[in-house]
């Protein structure tokens, strides 16, 4: 990672260096480094780091992936690196998300604790292998979204990012039933998202014009 | 016996670590009567595959790029 390509200008450069393209990868970049750990500045660092990686690097890009694929990778290994340097302490407000919490709990399974009726979840109709369109990932970056900040932020950790549970549980100082936990409402919200703005929809592009997207 | 809320928190655990040989045999004995939580079983694997492929998919044409820009 560390050596300067002496290949000449490749086109991953060239591509790299064009202001328009520049401009919109950074954007999208700091949008997800910034979810990860939840400061400006340090998004910001780890995105002028990313980039500047990935430049001196190009000559190595291997054409394997699309070159934002290939970028974002690098950006991963940053973030990753900046909860290495510092253990992150988040303080929650406990009881006030627990009380959200058992609201969304409500919505969702009756007081016996089977779900409601309206709220079953159905069999998800659609292509497994990430042939989903444009509009997919829309509403799901919409739903992500829309997660309490501490489960978006660790359920990307462990689903982006890839990080194993001991790691998440070291860097946030996180117990393991805490870690669980958390994930478990993360994974309960996304798929509710999910099937009622895509999955439940019948047609998916107007419900995407509908919550503004 | 398992309920729905009980048995959707060990399927989301069982993406994190192995289950304990009662809870596996009480949470299939409750996926084999309830349709809901089966589906809610096969969404967990179908969510991580979606997760992992997101990134991923924001680098190729006519992915989230689209969308930010909106």
């Amino acid at each position: 990672m560390t050596e300067v390509s002496e290949a000449a200008p490749s086109a991953a450069v060239e591509q790299l260096i064009d202001p328009g393209y520049l401009a919109q990868l950074r954007v999208q970049m700091l949008k997800f480094a910034q979810i990860q750990l939840g400061d400006p500045y340090q998004a910001e660092d780890a995105v002028q780091e990313a980039l500047i990686g990935a430049l001196k690097n190009a000559g190595s890009f291997a054409r394997k992936s699309a070159l934002k694929t290939w970028v974002f990778s690098i950006l991963k290994f940053k973030i990753a690196d900046i909860f290495r340097e510092q253990k992150k302490l988040i303080a929650t407000s406990a009881q006030e998300e627990d009380s959200d919490e058992a609201a969304f709990s409500g919505l969702l399974f009756k007081d016996n604790g089977h779900w409601h009726k309206s709220q079953r979840p159905t069999a998800w109709e659609g292509p497994q292998g990430g042939a989903y369109s444009a509009d997919f990932w829309r509403v799901f970056d919409a739903c992500l979204n829309g997660l309490p900040e501490q489960q978006a932020r660790v359920f990307m950790l462990r689903e982006f990012i890839e990080l194993e549970s001991d790691e998440i549980c070291n860097r946030l100082n996180l117990t393991t039933s805490n870690l669980h936990v958390t994930l478990y409402r993360a994974r309960l919200r996304l798929r509710q998202c999910l099937e009622s703005s895509w999955f439940a929809s019948e047609s998916a592009e107007q419900i995407a014009g509908e919550i503004g997207l | 016996m398992m309920n729905c809320k009980q048995a959707t928190r060990i399927c989301s655990e069982s993406l994190e670590r192995p289950l304990k040989t009662a809870e596996n045999l009480e949470l299939k004995v409750h996926l084999a009567i309830c349709s809901g939580c089966r589906n809610f079983n096969r969404q967990m694997q179908t969510l991580r595959n979606l997760a992992r492929d997101y990134a991923k998919e924001s680098g190729e044409e006519g992915g989230i790029k689209d969308a930010r820009e909106t």
